[in-house]
């Protein structure tokens, strides 16, 4: 059922005509035409790199992926100005419901309060987020996405590395300053680099049918323990756009795939579930997962990001919305490296934020995943225990674990600086920067992640005004509120969130998350604070 | 805040005997679901995280022991 969506032309390149050892070089390669390859060949395009990008098809599988992106997600395609044409198409959705049985248990509401441009969640194909992707990537010259390129060997140097490329054509050699392999789970680079992939494997099985049918039910996530259409196991329905809506159903560990995945069983299955029979399949497959990552994300001059780097199982979104998360850390500092405004060291930081990053995120979907597959029955008897508190209890119903949904890590990283102050809220350094809604000077209604876009591509500083002008460092942009010329917080929500004062100064990383914060920024502390998160300590 | 041992119950008995007398009439699998309700509650009411690790590490250690004597007897 691998039906194409989109449909790409393979092209020759100039780079396949030279001759021996006289091969073309380039500063990045980017190796996978995913949602994070794309991603960050877009991030780096817009920051006045040449990219060359390589994927081995020539077109956008349909097909049961990713379907989750997270409000972080949306943030940071809001920066490769693609954010709301994903908004427009995408079902918008904050709320999850958990039934045990026949009755629910309780709901959650990701995003309870107002005032962000955007939501916690939206659901859209894969396929439409890579062909949005690809269609902001064309209008962006200095990226070379080549279909049909085949990565078969890379030869590592010190200071670059030699991939061998298959074609149409036959093959041909590339050289990289950096090659970033986002090659997906079964990444032929991790291998080619040798690294080790462990982790661990579930024995569980899950079937994925996405189907076609028009129903009133609302935009929420539900998600059953034990219903009564699929007595003992889980199930989950979520609505994608289109009419589409993804059913994920728990099989016991010795189904059949090719049984279990038949039509002719998984209808009655469904039309049970939804009380009626009148909707057509989509896609049918099932599938177990593995929890795992790699030891390193850097091999020399090769670095891995997404699910070459890291797999995880899909309760909570973590998958996808991770890998971009990967995207955004590593656009920026590989810039300042290729540019020389930072250390080859400052890379070290990607590994130790989204290695840390993925753990988390490893650690939370197993806990999900144990959840709702017990490995014992003492596990499946405390999970019995649970599931019955919860209709009563407060600490029940927060104990049911259903998915925890992906929000971005906090970083405990070398690029930040200590808080000295003292601070009652706002987010701390190493945590992503919160949104909150502003009105420009001619009363314009805005936010603050669109005022971080306006305040281009580097550090920018977040400044509370109290009238004195503020000493920038050199080379940041300036986000002002408050003061003449500020952008007005009426609401004064951006103060709650930042816990502000006049004065108060957070000093934001091109990847928006804060590098420190003041309540009166010193000329000197403010050049420490981001020598230091440019990775120069 | 660490795990307290000392005697806490100005009773004990009573309460060695509220214990006893929750599983009366229940048979073994209806015993070890009220166990495990009850752990849960008690857990949560305790509500300290490193509390909870050292009665587990407490608790734990006797099968620790269990499995020792296990294997002296059949040394």
């Amino acid at each position: 059922m691998a039906l194409t969506k989109t449909q790409f032309g393979y092209r020759r390149h100039p780079d396949q005509d030279r001759a021996g050892a006289n091969v073309a070089e380039h500063a990045v390669v980017v190796v996978g035409a995913g949602p994070v390859g794309l991603s960050l060949a877009i991030d780096m395009a817009q920051r006045g790199q040449s990219v060359v990008l390589l994927d081995d098809a020539d077109r956008i599988g349909e097909g049961s992926r990713a379907i989750c992106f997270s409000k972080r997600s949306l943030e940071f395609w809001d920066r490769l100005g693609i954010g709301q044409r994903m908004v427009n198409k995408g079902v918008v959705w904050s709320v999850g419901k958990i039934f045990h049985g026949d009755s629910q248990l309780y709901q959650f509401n990701l995003l309870p309060e107002q005032g962000h441009k955007r939501p916690a969640f939206i659901n859209l194909q894969q396929f439409y987020a890579e062909a949005y992707l690809v269609d902001r990537v064309e209008e962006l010259p200095t990226i070379d996405l080549r279909w049909r390129n085949k990565v078969a060997g890379l030869e590592p140097h010190n200071d670059h590395v030699v991939l061998s490329i298959q074609t149409p054509d036959g093959p041909y050699r590339l050289a990289a300053q950096y090659v970033i392999a986002c090659d997906g789970a079964r990444s032929s680079l991790r291998q080619m680099v040798g690294a080790e992939f462990a982790g661990q494997v579930f024995e569980d099985q899950f079937l994925i049918a996405d189907v076609k049918m028009t129903a009133a039910f609302p935009t929420e996530r539900w998600f059953w323990f034990d219903p009564p259409f699929h007595a003992g196991r889980s199930a989950l329905l979520h609505k994608q756009p289109d009419d589409i809506w993804r059913i994920d159903l728990q099989l016991s560990r010795d189904a059949d795939p090719a049984v279990e995945k038949l039509p002719e069983n998984v209808r009655p299955r469904i039309a049970r579930m939804l009380g009626h029979d009148k909707f057509d399949f989509e896609w049918i497959s099932l599938y177990k997962f593995q929890c795992r990552r790699m030891n390193k994300f850097i091999h020399g001059r090769v670095i891995f990001a997404g699910d070459a780097a890291h797999q995880v199982s899909p309760f909570g979104a973590r998958g996808a919305n991770s890998g971009l998360e990967d995207a955004e850390n590593l656009a920026w500092k590989l810039d300042r490296v290729l540019r020389g405004t930072s250390p080859e060291a400052l890379l070290e930081s990607y590994h130790i934020e989204r290695s840390a990053a993925a753990d988390e995120n490893i650690r939370e979907s197993t806990r999900s995943t144990d959840f709702m597959a017990p490995n014992s029955h003492q596990e499946a008897r405390l999970r019995k225990a649970v599931l019955s508190l919860a209709r009563e209890t407060e600490f029940g119903k927060r104990m049911v674990n259903a998915g925890r949904l992906s929000t971005p890590s906090v970083y405990e990283t070398p690029l930040s600086t200590a808080d000295r102050d003292s601070w009652r809220g706002g987010p701390r350094p190493g945590a992503s920067m919160p949104d909150a809604p502003v009105a420009g000077q001619g009363g314009e209604r805005l936010y603050l992640t669109d005022a971080f876009i306006g305040a281009g591509t580097g550090f920018a500083l977040l400044e509370f005004s109290n009238g004195a002008a503020p000493e920038l460092p050199e080379g940041s942009g300036m986000i002002r509120v408050g003061g003449k010329g500020g952008l007005a917080d009426s609401a004064g929500l951006a103060a709650k969130r930042y816990d502000a004062e006049p004065g108060t100064a957070y000093l934001l990383r091109p990847d928006g998350y804060v590098a420190a914060r003041f309540r009166h920024p010193t000329r000197e502390a403010l050049d420490a604070a981001l020598a230091r998160a440019a990775g120069h300590n | 805040m660490a795990l307290s041992t000392s005697s806490n119950f100005a009773k004990p008995d009573d309460a060695f005997r509220a214990l006893v007398e929750a599983h009366r009439g229940l048979n073994d699998e209806q015993s070890a679901d009220l166990d495990a309700a009850l752990v849960l509650i008690l857990a949560n009411h305790i509500g300290d995280l490193d509390v909870l690790k050292e009665a587990i590490a407490l608790a734990a250690r006797r099968m620790l022991d269990a499995g020792q004597q296990q294997q002296q007897q059949q040394q």
